[in-house]
């Protein structure tokens, strides 16, 4: 168990240990390809902050109060996800484990509605992708986190869905392990987003 | 909805200009639009006629049922690899054809413009390279990384062995969409890198880039996937004692090609994605307005593409280096050495990408930088060769097979190197970049580094794979031909590039180049023939397969686990997980005695059950691929759901697992092992005749 701080499989089960370190560990490496792909977004959007194009820059398109609630919103996310999981290794009833996975989803649902209000306002102000190379680099970074939180938010409700038919055995557990650490690496991709793209530019 | 917006919507843009006799139909009277018709409308047929006589055999022969849970669904590493070696054996034979296309093309074109119209020689050239690297390289050696590394390091399967044949799915389509190009056509003429501008939609609107784009990002999310699979099987599977530096080289070579994997083919799936961004949804990254920049497009793709040399060279090494030990008889020299090497090799891949395109603007300190870095990457490599040579010094060397090969690498390859340190420096570059003399470079590099190792290992493990050896005659004949072919293809290119050829040239004037391109042509041919050959042999060996049986399973006196086992192995490889206590822990058993004995602590084994979501996920990112080359949007929604709720699906799966009992295994292994005791030892000499059956006295025991 030591090995596995945010879980608790059957103490006696060592085979199953083993797997759920591969499991785990493998996920780990997948995820290392996936800061492969925000890294080099990140570069692409930093080599073309300049490419304004003559349209519409980050002063004429950001709203940084927005941009401040959903930041709050996803790290309070982190937290909620953060609980799921302790309530998980503590064996708690599912009703508990179901409210901080609810509060979870919803935290993540506020985060994407207030996105896609920015996205909305940036396209009503003529900040569409097509317009310059910046916008361009802006519409692929950005919106890929937010589809990457909603493929999260969609594999939440399946990992709740499989309490509900499964009770918490192992997969399960493995499963919401997993989804944890990829909702924490967003939310370090959103810190890098909110730095680099939001303050960055503004500052 | 009348039936015109009916179809409109249901077809996308595929209309009957994708066909590949529509120019003749357009065009009755032109001589040339009926020569390239006919090609391009021969080689659909083969497609097509060779899907038909691939559906017609199998329901014949009621092949079917097999096919799916032998095969298709199966997730055995074993299988998986197999499956993936036929997939690039299939390629490669296009890929060669399509290469003496290009070849008699250019034997012709002096003073003329040759026999293809300058758009089909663009599609041959872009298919070729693209093939050649993604479809053809790559499988080759997932496949035989899949296939020889779990049993080397002892495990009983990769790591996720679902994934693995998702992988192989997610390849197999790529493959399927370029060769659904020769159906519907066209493929893309912009080259294997798929250089922007002249693919965005301003230059070339057409399905071309887009099936270059989607076949290369379903290949490339199939080799990250894998590169995943490998390193964590390496990581985590490895038998009880394996510890790393007791690895057979080859493993090293597979950790360091999926290390290189996980962090080089997303640069990749960038690079496309964003292409296929600028495409299809009026992006600007790499366009010539609006702040566009094609410079972003060549960093991403040679942040890809150069450490991607290394993942097609690294295994050929591991091969390489377990065929010269295994037939001097003698372990491997400078094992450490080549090990850092091998990492070495691995880091520097990251540091020397500029080098592709020195004169594209970049300042001369710059240029200098990548020149030294690249420079560097000699040393690690020249400390292997003479690890190698010093490997066969003084050992019982074999001129079997594999050895041919692996000979004619040697001296090759560092004729190819020695060109690549001239090219390194910026100052030549600028005089010969974007000739033939590159083109000879590389293929130096690719053909006697990756594809003779491929052939080298192809040939050493079939046996461990099927229980029968190759023929060893057609086997010579096809490794000559391969060496002295190669020899005649592309040192002419390298007088060319220096007269000044530049590649994918279609017609020229230069007389004296004429002497040049005739003689590759030669070459070219001669290779065909060696692939020939190759088929040959297959087919003599199959048929002969009991009189070349090596059930036993150790041909070749092999000094690693694979051989340990029966040939071909059983599901679960291993009866009892074995625990290693040395290097080369399968000579040490036979050395010591301790080969072929029955082991007393029987377990039952847990092995995955079949799956079909490789399968499943294959033919959907196809058809969702196909989607959105032809615009049927319908097709791609459809495709991405399916997709979806095939994973899901699987996730609500919890009896993934099937066991095999202990008495099941001994008995299986008692009676194999009962059948190899009978058997007399093969010595070293009798190797390549028909005394070989697999049980081999060890080289050091046969000169005591």
């Amino acid at each position: 168990m030591s090995r596995h701080p945010g879980l608790n499989l059957d103490a006696s089960h060592a085979p199953a240990h083993d797997q759920a370190v591969t499991l785990v560990f493998g996920f780990w490496v997948f995820m290392m390809s996936d800061v492969i792909v925000f890294g080099l977004l990140f570069a692409t959007y930093v080599a073309m902050s300049d490419a304004l194009a003559g349209g519409p820059g980050p002063h004429d398109l950001f709203e940084l109060r927005t941009v401040f609630i959903e930041t709050l919103l996803l790290l309070i996310s982190s937290l909620t996800i953060g609980m799921a999981s302790l309530s998980m290794k503590h064996e708690r009833d599912d009703a508990r484990l179901f409210i901080w996975l609810g509060l979870t989803f919803g935290l993540g649902l506020a985060f994407l509605s207030y996105e896609l209000h920015d996205f909305a306002s940036m396209v009503e102000k003529g900040g569409v992708p097509s317009r310059s190379g910046w916008l361009s680099a802006f519409w692929a970074l950005v919106p890929l986190h937010a589809l990457h939180v909603s493929a999260a938010m969609l594999w939440l409700v399946v990992i709740a869905v499989q309490v509900l038919i499964f009770g918490q055995d192992s997969e399960v557990k493995l499963g919401l392990l997993r989804l944890t650490v990829l909702w924490h690496f967003l939310d370090i991709v959103w810190i890098g987003i909110f730095t680099i793209v939001y303050l960055g530019e503004l500052g | 909805m009348t039936l015109h917006q009916f179809l409109d919507t249901a077809f996308g843009r595929l209309g009957w200009d994708a066909l590949p006799f529509w120019e003749i139909v357009r065009h009755p009277h032109d001589g040339k639009a009926w020569l390239n018709g006919l090609i391009a409308s021969g080689a659909a047929s083969l497609v097509v006629f060779g899907a038909l006589a691939v559906v017609v055999m199998l329901t014949r022969r009621r092949w079917w049922r097999s096919l799916w849970s032998g095969w298709l669904t199966s997730v055995d590493h074993k299988k998986i690899g197999i499956m993936y070696v036929i997939l690039a054996l299939v390629m490669l034979a296009r890929g060669l054809v399509e290469a003496t296309f290009m070849r008699a093309h250019q034997a012709t074109a002096l003073n003329d413009t040759g026999f293809l119209t300058p758009e089909h020689f663009g599609e041959f050239f872009t298919t070729h390279g693209t093939i050649m690297i993604f479809f053809v390289a790559m499988p080759f050696l997932t496949g035989l990384i899949n296939y020889v590394m779990p049993l080397q390091i002892g495990a009983r399967d990769v790591s996720f062995p679902v994934l693995n044949s998702i992988s192989l799915g997610l390849t197999a389509a790529g493959a399927a969409l370029v060769m659904v190009s020769l159906v519907l056509m066209p493929f893309s003429t912009g080259g294997w890198s798929g250089y922007p501008p002249y693919t965005e939609r301003s230059f070339n609107p057409g399905a071309g880039p887009d099936y270059w784009i989607w076949a290369v990002t379903l290949s490339s999310l199939g080799s990250t996937l894998t590169g995943i699979n490998f390193s964590v099987t390496v990581y985590k599977e490895r038998a009880p004692g394996m510890h790393f530096f007791r690895m057979p080289l080859f493993c090293w070579t597979a950790l360091c090609t999926s290390i290189l994997m996980i962090f080089a083919m997303p640069p990749l799936t960038v690079a496309t994605a964003l292409l296929a961004l600028d495409r299809y949804a009026d992006f600007h990254f790499f366009t010539n307005d609006l702040g566009g920049n094609m410079m972003n497009y060549a960093n991403l793709f040679w942040l890809f593409g150069h450490p991607e040399v290394y993942i097609l060279i690294l295994p050929a090494f591991g091969v390489y280096s377990e065929v010269f030990t295994t037939f001097s008889g003698k372990t491997l020299y400078g094992y450490r050495a080549l090990v850092l090497a091998t990492m070495c090799i691995a880091v520097l891949s990251f540091g020397v990408w500029m080098h592709h395109f020195f004169t594209m603007g970049q300042s001369a300190e710059l240029n200098a930088v990548f020149g030294i870095s690249t420079m560097l990457i000699g040393i690690p490599t020249g400390v292997k060769i003479f690890d190698w040579m010093l490997t066969m010094y003084r050992g019982q060397v074999r001129l079997t097979v594999p050895m041919i090969y692996a000979l004619g690498f040697i001296m090759l390859f560092v004729i190819g190197g020695t060109t690549g340190i001239v090219l390194a420096n910026p100052s030549v570059d600028y005089q010969v970049h974007n000739t033939l003399f590159l083109v000879a470079h590389f293929h130096n590099m690719l053909i006697p580094g990756t594809l003779f190792g491929m052939l080298a290992g192809y040939t050493m493990w079939f046996p461990k794979a099927f229980g029968f050896r190759l023929d060893e005659i057609w086997g010579r004949r096809a490794a000559l031909g391969w060496i002295a072919g190669f020899v005649l293809a592309f040192f002419p290119l390298y007088g060319l590039g220096l007269l000044g050829m530049p590649r994918r040239l279609h017609a020229y004037v230069e007389p004296a180049y004429l002497p040049f391109t005739v003689v590759a042509l030669v070459g070219t041919l001669l290779i065909v023939a060696a692939f020939a050959c190759l088929c040959v042999q297959l087919w003599v060996s199959v048929r002969d397969r009991d009189h070349l049986s090596v059930r036993a399973g150790d041909p070749w006196d092999g000094r690693t686990l694979e051989w340990a086992t029966s040939a071909p192995p059983p599901e679960y490889n291993f009866p009892v997980v074995p625990t290693v206590e040395s290097k080369d822990p399968f000579t040490h058993e036979k050395l010591d005695g301790k080969a072929l004995q029955s082991p007393d602590d029987w377990q039952d084994i847990e092995m995955p059950r079949n799956a079909a979501l490789g399968l499943v996920l294959g033919l959907v990112g196809f058809l969702g691929c196909f989607g959105l080359v032809w615009y049927m949007w319908w097709l791609v929604v459809l495709a991405a759901l399916a997709g979806l709720g095939a994973v899901i699906a699987r996730s609500f799966t919890r009896n993934t697992t099937k066991t095999i009992s202990a008495d099941e295994v001994r008995a299986q292994y008692m009676e194999w092992l009962e059948n190899v005791r009978a058997l007399p030892l093969t010595v070293r000499s009798q190797e390549s005749s028909r005394a070989n059956n697999g049980r081999a006295m060890p080289v050091m025991k046969e000169q005591q």
